[in-house]
């Protein structure tokens, strides 16, 4: 590769401004003569050590070396994916990708001075607001980091508000959650307890009711759960306020466009994954991490939040007259917050995913409510037509799980789920995900396949025509 | 709507617009309609914005024109290094192959993604002296938990963790620090800062035994100054069976210069949102790593990248604190600050320190006469910090004013009232990418307040004036919150 | 600075009127004053104990949170539930409508520690001068 010469005494760097001259103007009103005497106080034994780094890359050859790293991924290439599981294609419209470029939003910082941030406020009220009206909740902070953490962060909460030191997690939940939920039930040395899946997510009172007790501060539920089937949350919330427990729901934002928000069930705190919504899935991440609660919580909540308020002065107009005051918005609650609390804060949350936020934010409103319950019923109508085509495939059955589901289903064929899977990928499709080793009796042998609106008809259609043909060559039985 | 729009904020977007218009058309559905689940299960209404388009864009368009980013201007927030943000950086994280990469897909269809975060993880253990490194935490606070965590965790399977249940923090230390340890389960210990800005090394031998754990320091501190004999600290933390953890927020100003792991430390988090440039977007999406020496390492939270004979994969360590998120990290920040360190090398990384420091410096020296600065070593790191505490004495202007009067002059107050131990504190960080002239503007600006708060204070307690808004009832919006949209007569 | 006498003062800003073996408890004028626009009370509830010298509850301002401190152990008999929704009180009427807590003093003896009116005023003169 070229090395990129700068002019003799030019600026080290692009992003670096200072040329030899500027050096000496500096140096000289310090009374330095290197740049080197600043660093004086790094003990020499210290300071300046070897280091192992590649050589700079001028942007041209930046470019081309990341393409190349971009490349050596099979998402560079357009082909039929069923994988799902908690990260979704979805169809985000394009405004909010554009709106979130605008570097009057991407290079700010946390919004410290509203008076030259209330375009970061204003869109936060937006999310806020947004995020309350999805849960039907009555309260939502700025965001967390992902629906993992934020679920955490819910039973952190509900352990401040009863008082109680067990929680109780209700199969299937996506494991990734479930790891991050003993992370930080560990740490707050609170009691885990898994509770095994109802055998039909629409009617799980009695799985939940024997196994809550008044140890519990709450249960949390996935809605829809992680194989894809549809809970009463009506039912849960019932069976857990008998015991004086909270109930958190963590909730896919696509499927509330279709499903009772869960603020209508009587959920006590709604978490969810806002990313998929807001931008690219991005290999899990940056995710956004929704959080709403009910309002007598409020002063419990982890994270930002933004409320709205008015000038304390009009403006003067031009004959020197205080004018109305005009409404603006600020970050609110700080005192909850780790910057004024300290070790008795809340969380120690700072910054957040704000961004995605207005992503977020921005792809909600563009698709408004008859936008949002039509990609969430094109989402179950595609998953639905698609699981149908391939359970009348021979030697094959797709079905969801409980009375009703939403994009994910159970597919069992001729083939153990990582062989089906192999062969899939041979044929270029991404096949799904295998769930050997869950303890669902009907995850055994199967894949989770997800198909939702982003998915096209025609990659459907190659997926059951490389299911049919694996199938022929295996003679097609319908598995047991 | 036009910017002309007097009190945009008295009209959000669910204010706007009129029902039947939309933003953008979804496919129908041709097909058999599968039935839906019953009413019982169904939402029942679902109140959102029904606007065109255009008017979608034009409203969050002018509520971008309300903002000011590091693309408008010197943003010199001390501790949150808001330098330039290559736009490049954007782009790269924008290929299709990265950006539609499915986090649970097979490792051989996802080795370039693996390969990034691999590579990552090895220049940040090289440029910070550490062994292993985990990329796994949304943010610098949540790499501190982890650290903390590992901590925890090391005790515990040592059988010393029932003993150990404090950690101690300077009284300069961010507040994310005693946030961190009070979550983890430990209880937190100050250590006071001595008058040169170190911490005050015979309050920490008194509170250092068998009952801490650790010790988390910020370096440099959040003075801009380096923590003096750091590498005798480390001794006596470890002599004391404790471990030293560095918060890694302030790597700025010794990028390639010196390292936490050769200084001692056995922990620390960093974040790419400051120190690598990745955009900080209101308030994240950020990356805070995890790196540590051997003794941590197998308690990493989940996943580590790594690497082997024909390939990459994800991997756990052997007793992880387990995961931070769903998934595998901020991948798309991470992508950004790869090509960061891509594109700066280590003579462009040694640049940055280089400059950051020399424009901290060269802003002190023009400020000097007109502020106080306590704690002054005469030479600062990457940022400085001076105190208000003059103008209030003499004139009744506080920092706060100062901070105001700093907008109507065009340009982003610094971190104001931090850290706790300065009186009236303004925190400057000018960092590297902003030119001699810049720095020069913004003393100038310092300069001319220092000056209005001694000729007409009331001008400076009344900033801004040229603010989109001017001052706010932050006390009404704390008694009374009102925190979400409602339909009119519905609140 | 407001300094009502027929008050005893605390070193951590409170003050207490005695009636009987009965007390009532705020926060001083120089405390409001201090911590600025304060949002928010919060109190622990009728029937709880005070323990002298203990944190039994929290007043936030925008941007500072602060204990409150018991003067004196003691069951809470009330607490001044107008401040849940007008916390602006402690500002305009600190010793006034903006008490906090009525109580039923344990120990007569613990009052002894507490401060006459001018030892409190001395005690803010040398806080002022030293800050």
């Amino acid at each position: 590769m070229a090395a990129r010469e700068a002019p003799a005494g030019g600026a080290p760097h692009p992003y670096i401004p200072h040329t030899d001259e500027d050096r000496r103007l500096m140096l000289a009103r310090l009374g330095l003569s290197s740049t080197a005497e600043l660093f004086q106080e790094i003990p020499e034994r210290f300071r300046d050590p070897p280091l192992e780094l590649p050589p700079a890359l001028a942007e041209r050859e930046l470019i081309a070396f990341m393409a190349a790293r971009a490349a050596d991924n099979a998402a560079a290439r357009e082909h039929p994916r069923f994988l799902g599981a908690g990260a979704y294609h979805r169809f985000v419209p394009s405004v909010a990708g554009s709106i979130v470029q605008r570097g009057e939003f991407a290079t700010a910082y946390t919004p410290y001075q509203p008076e030259i941030s209330q375009g970061t406020l204003q869109a936060a009220f937006e999310f806020q607001s947004v995020v309350c009206e999805l849960t039907g909740m009555e309260v939502a902070n700025t965001g967390l980091y992902d629906v993992g953490s934020a679920t955490a962060e819910a039973v952190l909460m509900a352990a401040r508000i009863t008082r109680r030191r067990a929680v109780a997690v209700l199969e299937p939940i996506h494991p990734g959650t479930l790891d991050v939920l003993r992370t930080y039930a560990g740490a707050a040395d609170l009691e885990l307890e898994v509770v095994a899946a109802p055998a039909d997510p629409a009617d799980p009172g009695s799985a939940v009711d024997g196994a809550l007790g008044e140890r519990h501060a709450c249960l949390v539920v996935q809605q829809p759960d992680f194989l894809g089937g549809i809970v009463d949350l009506d039912r849960i919330t019932a069976a857990a306020h008998r015991r004086g427990a909270l109930v958190v729901a963590v909730c896919d934002p696509l499927a509330l466009g279709l499903l009772r928000a869960p603020g209508d069930s009587g959920v006590d705190v709604v978490t969810g994954e806002g990313r998929d919504l807001a931008g690219p899935v991005s290999f899990g991440g940056p995710s956004l991490g929704l959080f709403a609660a009910r309002r007598d919580y409020v002063r419990q909540l982890p994270g930002r939040i933004v409320g709205r308020t008015r000038e304390l002065h009009g403006p003067r107009g031009a004959e020197g007259a205080e004018q109305e005051p005009r409404t603006g918005y600020v970050l609110t609650l700080q005192a909850r917050e780790q910057f004024i609390r300290r070790e008795r804060a809340t969380s120690n949350f700072s910054t957040g995913q704000q961004l995605i936020a207005l992503g977020f934010t921005v792809a909600l409103q563009t698709l408004g409510p008859r936008g949002l319950r039509e990609s969430a019923e094109l989402c179950y109508q595609r998953a639905h037509a698609a699981a149908a085509r391939i359970d009348a495939l021979a030697g094959y059955s797709a079905r969801g799980r409980g009375s009703w589901w939403f994009q994910e289903f159970l597919l069992r064929g001729p083939l153990p789920p990582a062989e089906l899977l192999a062969r899939l990928a041979e044929r270029g499709i991404s096949g799904g995900l295998d769930l050997s080793g869950r303890a669902e009796q009907e995850a055994h042998g199967a894949l989770l396949v997800c198909v939702t609106e982003a998915t096209p008809p025609g990659h459907v259609d190659a997926l059951v025509r490389a299911l049919e043909s694996i199938g022929g060559a295996q003679g097609g039985e319908d598995p047991a | 709507m036009s910017t002309a729009e007097r009190d945009i904020g008295a009209r959000l977007a669910f204010d706007r617009g009129s029902p039947g218009r939309r933003g953008v058309g979804v496919p129908s559905w041709e097909g058999e309609r599968a039935p839906l689940p019953p009413a019982g299960l169904l939402r029942e209404r679902l109140r959102l914005p029904e606007l065109s388009q255009g008017e979608i864009v034009r409203y969050y368009t002018a509520l971008s024109r309300l903002n000011y980013g590091i693309d408008s201007g010197t943003y010199p927030l001390g501790s949150c290094t808001m330098k330039y943000n290559p736009k490049v950086d954007d782009l790269m994280a924008a290929l299709p192959g990265l950006a539609e990469a499915h986090p649970l897909d097979d490792a051989g269809r996802v080795q370039g993604v693996l390969r990034i975060g691999c590579e990552l993880q090895e220049a940040l253990c090289s440029l910070t002296g550490f062994a292993a490194a985990s990329l796994a935490p949304a943010a610098g606070a949540q790499g501190e938990l982890a650290g903390v965590l590992m901590v925890k965790r090391a005790l515990a399977d040592r059988g010393d963790l029932a003993a150990r249940r404090r950690i101690l923090v300077p009284d300069s230390a961010h507040g994310t620090n005693p946030a961190t340890a009070a979550m983890a389960g430990f209880t937190v210990t100050q250590i006071p800062t001595a008058a040169d800005g170190s911490m005050d090394r015979e309050a920490l031998e008194r509170e250092l035994d068998g009952s801490v754990a650790a010790a988390m320091v910020t370096m440099p501190n959040t003075l801009g100054l380096w923590e003096r004999g750091i590498d005798e600290v480390a001794e006596l933390v470890h002599a004391a069976g404790a471990y030293l953890y560095a918060d890694g927020a302030n790597l700025n100003a010794i990028l390639g210069r010196a390292r936490f792991g050769d200084l001692g430390f056995d922990v620390a988090h960093v974040n790419l949102h400051k120190s690598f440039s990745t955009p900080h977007g209101g308030g994240g999406p950020g990356a805070g790593p995890v790196l540590c020496g051997e003794e941590l390492a197998p308690y990493l939270p989940a996943p580590v990248v790594v690497a082997e004979e024909g390939g990459f994969r994800l991997g756990r360590p052997p007793r992880s604190i387990g995961r931070l998120q769903q998934f595998h990290g901020s991948y798309g920040v991470l992508v950004r600050a790869y090509a960061y360190l891509r594109s700066m090398g280590l003579d462009g990384l040694r640049a940055v320190s280089e400059h950051a420091v020399l424009n901290a410096n060269y802003l002190r020296a023009l400020l000097v006469e007109a502020y106080d600065i306590p704690y002054d070593r005469g030479r600062v790191l990457h940022e400085v910090v001076l105190a208000g505490t003059r103008q209030r004495r003499e004139h009744g202007v506080r920092t706060y004013d100062i901070a105001k009067r700093l907008i109507d002059h065009g340009l982003h107050p610094p971190t104001v009232y931090f850290p706790l131990i300065v009186e009236e504190a303004l925190m400057i960080e000018p960092t590297e990418t902003e030119p001699r002239e810049a720095v020069e503007d913004f003393a100038s600006a310092m300069l001319a307040i220092a000056e209005e708060a001694a000729r007409d204070p009331d001008l400076v307690r009344s900033a801004p004036v040229s603010a989109p808004i001017g001052r706010l009832d932050e006390a009404t919006a704390a008694r009374r919150p009102d925190l979400r949209w409602l339909p009119a007569g519905d609140d | 600075m407001e300094l009502p006498g027929g008050l005893l003062y605390t070193a951590e800003h409170e003050w207490l009127q005695i009636a009987g073996d009965r007390g009532t408890i705020g926060i001083t004028d120089y405390a409001q004053d201090q911590l600025g626009d304060i949002v928010y009370v919060e109190l622990p509830e009728p029937g709880s104990r005070l323990e002298s010298g203990a944190v039994f509850g929290v007043v936030e301002s925008v941007k500072t949170v602060s204990d409150l401190y018991a003067p004196v152990s003691g069951e809470v008999l009330e607490r001044n539930e107008r401040l849940e929704d007008e916390p602006e009180l402690v500002n305009a009427a600190p010793y006034g409508e903006a008490w906090m807590l009525r109580l039923r003093i344990e120990d007569p003896a613990q009052l002894e520690s507490l401060l006459s009116p001018e030892a409190y005023e001395e005690l803010t003169r040398q806080e002022q001068n030293g800050g």
